[in-house]
């Protein structure tokens, strides 16, 4: 009999009930919660007079609707205020631990899980947010859920899922330097497509994955999701073991090692075989830059905008005109020759410490460039703040001419102030450049930290290796 | 949920791939902590001319007069017909709130989002798989005859055409069991509590380190 796959041993582990028609009744061992996708799941435990089966396996934060600035005055948006305050008194009422927005821990959920040692590996792991699939970092099942599975996990601790299927994707070789975690991640799914992993979990394998540090795989796993897997993985190594060492909510002494030497047994077997293998060359994957208004829309930056005409499928052809129109690009434009108007380094893909670094690293003693009108870092939390501050990071962004903001969602997502006005264009180190996903008629171009900073200082994209 | 009978409705081709759930319902009106309300600002950005916040009376803004779902009859459309990856991006089930609330029953798509795939059950909207070529058949049939109908048996898992032809297509069982009855699967699941109980119970002796919270 063939080995086993990380993602079967973890499944196989938190089987509760079989049925009969091949759904399984999974355990969920840690439930992230925040106040965009919870208020309804909290109201519906109410209606039905229900409590969480496991309080303690619950953790909350707001990160969406915060302010980035001037946190101590509060939310001016009344509906973004009444939302936090929401989650404030669910928590408060059902006894769910939170980190309320003036917590020093608050931060983007997926960047305060690993953080605290919430996230473990070996666990299976929900949130409302289709980014949950981050924590696979770790060798953990993580993946996001809708309103309706966040209160079934709340009142049973459990979830219906039916097994998917497993895909490896494996990035053979050395990358080169300037290249990145984000750079692979977006060059996969450039490769594979959006919907490529549908119906997966996909394990990122290979030695370009082990090599990278256990935030760049945060970066990797986070956007399994615009690959259309809903989870991504990474097996256990002893970077993943040590960055556990000493957290919060991870367990001490001896408890830890014998934790550790469980979580050594979380990588798939050398015989195990999956559904798809997917390989990538990692010594040929360069910068990129996407272009469009979806992930797969991604070319290296010393290319050019793509030609709709050179494209065989219609559907596919006809999708690049429209994004071309709402993108305001003409096809075969160099992507080195596009302008942008304000840089967005943050989100829960690149607002690490690791990915701060980076950008610190590049800007120097740089200026942000004229044409820039706004060039922002938001940390991925308190935590990621404080340690940059001590490390003098914020000043060398000051200094450059960015501002330093409060973590949280900021414009990811703009759904508190921080957007994009209609038609501008953003080099943004999140993971999403839809339609109106930083304001309406935003124009996002996804790049890696460096790509970014190298962006700011340009005022255009420019390739981060050459300069 | 309420429970999914046989229906006869209206057609609306949505001639794209990878509809995001951000274009299906955008970020500003997940504000709400309510379940309901979402219907008016489905496809917000397609939709008006003008930018839309909550609070705002849309029945004020100017309706996107090139907009599918603006012109009549799509306006009644309970039948959504799309191409790949739909409901792709985030988790947001405001995404199905909106829709149902817009009117939809059902979705059409050669391929759907995991998890928007897995939300509709739950909020007793019917995601249909069906192969691409059906898909575009499908939309020529839609563009040649204005007020296109089908009819949706989700007991015998079949579409039916004007003409009297059908399409079948595949479902879960279970999810199929709960979307006609009705079922809440919380209720189901918990019918199940002392499985639940004794896996933990095991859980806590071979990996005591993720039960700290109980110590
Ligand atoms: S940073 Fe962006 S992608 Fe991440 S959880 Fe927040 S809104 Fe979602």
């Amino acid at each position: 009999m063939a080995g086993k796959t990380l993602f079967d041993k973890i499944f196989d582990a938190h089987v509760v009930r079989q049925q009969d028609d091949g759904t399984a009744l999974l355990y969920i061992d840690r439930h992230l919660v925040h106040e965009v996708t919870s208020p309804q799941a909290f109201e519906g435990l109410r209606l039905a007079h229900r409590k969480p089966w496991r309080v303690g396996a619950m953790l909350a934060v707001p990160d969406h609707n915060v302010p980035t600035t001037n946190r101590l005055r509060g939310i001016d948006d009344l509906v973004s205020r009444e939302q936090v305050e929401t989650l404030d008194r669910n928590c408060a009422e059902f006894g769910v631990q939170e980190f309320a927005m003036n917590d020093k821990r608050q931060g983007i959920v997926h960047v305060i899980g690993p953080e605290e040692g919430f996230t473990l590996p070996g666990t299976t792991i929900v949130c409302g947010d289709s980014h949950t699939s981050t924590h696979g970092a770790f060798g953990a099942l993580a993946f996001g859920i809708g309103t309706s599975e966040v209160e079934h996990v709340m009142a049973t601790q459990t979830l219906l899922q039916k097994r998917a299927k497993t895909m490896q994707i494996r990035v053979d070789g050395e990358l080169g330097a300037g290249v990145t975690a984000k750079d692979v991640v977006l060059a996969i799914i450039g490769k594979i497509g959006t919907a490529g992993g549908t119906g997966y979990a996909v394990e990122f394998a290979g030695s370009a994955i082990e090599s990278l540090s256990v935030e760049g795989r945060m970066s990797v796993c986070n956007m399994a999701i615009e690959g259309g897997a809903r989870a991504g993985m990474v097996a256990v190594d002893e970077k993943t073991i040590e960055y556990f060492r000493g957290r919060p909510f991870a367990p001490q002494g001896a408890l830890f090692e014998q934790a550790a030497a469980y979580w050594r047994t979380l990588k798939s077997d050398a015989d195990a075989v999956f559904d798809k293998v997917v390989v990538l060359d990692a010594a040929a994957i360069e910068p990129q830059v996407s272009w469009g208004t979806s992930p797969e829309m991604v070319v290296p930056v010393t290319a050019r905008v793509p030609d709709p005409v050179n494209e065989p499928d219609p559907v596919k052809a006809d999708g690049m005109r429209k994004a071309l129109v709402y993108m305001g690009l003409t096809a075969n434009t160099p992507i080195e020759q596009i302008a942008i108007d304000k840089v967005f380094i943050g989100s829960c893909t690149n607002a690490r410490i690791e990915d701060l670094r980076a950008a610190a690293a590049v800007v120097g003693a740089g200026k942000v460039a004229a044409n820039v009108k706004l060039a922002m870092v938001v940390p991925g939390s308190g935590l990621v703040r404080e340690q940059a501050e001590h490390e003098g990071l914020d000043k060398i962004f000051l200094n450059a001419g960015f501002e330093w903001r409060e973590p949280g969602c900021s414009m990811c997502l703009a759904m508190n102030a921080d957007r994009l006005e209609p038609g501008e264009r953003c080099a943004s180190t999140s993971n999403r450049n839809f339609e109106g996903r930083q304001g309406q008629g935003g124009r996002t171009h996804l790049v890696s930290p460096a790509m970014a900073a190298a962006a700011a200082i340009a005022g255009h994209f420019v390739d981060v290796r050459y300069i | 949920m309420q429970a999914f009978n046989t229906f006869t409705g209206i057609v609306a081709p949505l001639d794209r791939a990878n509809v995001d759930t951000d274009a299906i319902i955008p970020k500003q009106y997940l504000k709400s902590i309510k379940r309901s309300g979402f219907g008016p600002n489905a496809f917000d950005d397609w939709r008006y001319l003008e930018p839309g916040e909550p609070g705002m009376d849309h029945s004020q803004r100017t309706p996107n007069p090139d907009f599918i779902l603006n012109q009549a009859p799509y306006n009644q459309a309970t039948i959504l017909l799309a191409r790949t990856n739909f409901g792709c991006g985030s988790s947001r089930e405001h995404a199905v709130w909106a829709l149902t609330d817009f009117g939809f029953k059902v979705v059409i798509a050669p391929s759907f989002a995991d998890i928007f795939f897995n939300n509709s059950f739950k909020t007793g909207l019917l995601p249909i798989v069906l192969p691409e070529e059906i898909v575009s058949e499908l939309f020529k049939d839609v563009a040649a005859n204005t007020g296109y109908q089908l009819t949706v048996d989700l007991e015998n898992q079949e579409l039916k055409k004007p003409n009297g032809e059908t399409i079948a297509f595949e479902v879960d069982s279970f999810r199929k069991h709960c979307l006609i009855n009705g079922l809440d699967d919380i209720g189901l699941t918990l019918q199940h509590a002392d499985d639940i109980h004794a896996y933990e119970a095991a859980r806590r002796q071979s990996a005591p380190w993720l039960f700290l919270d109980q110590a």
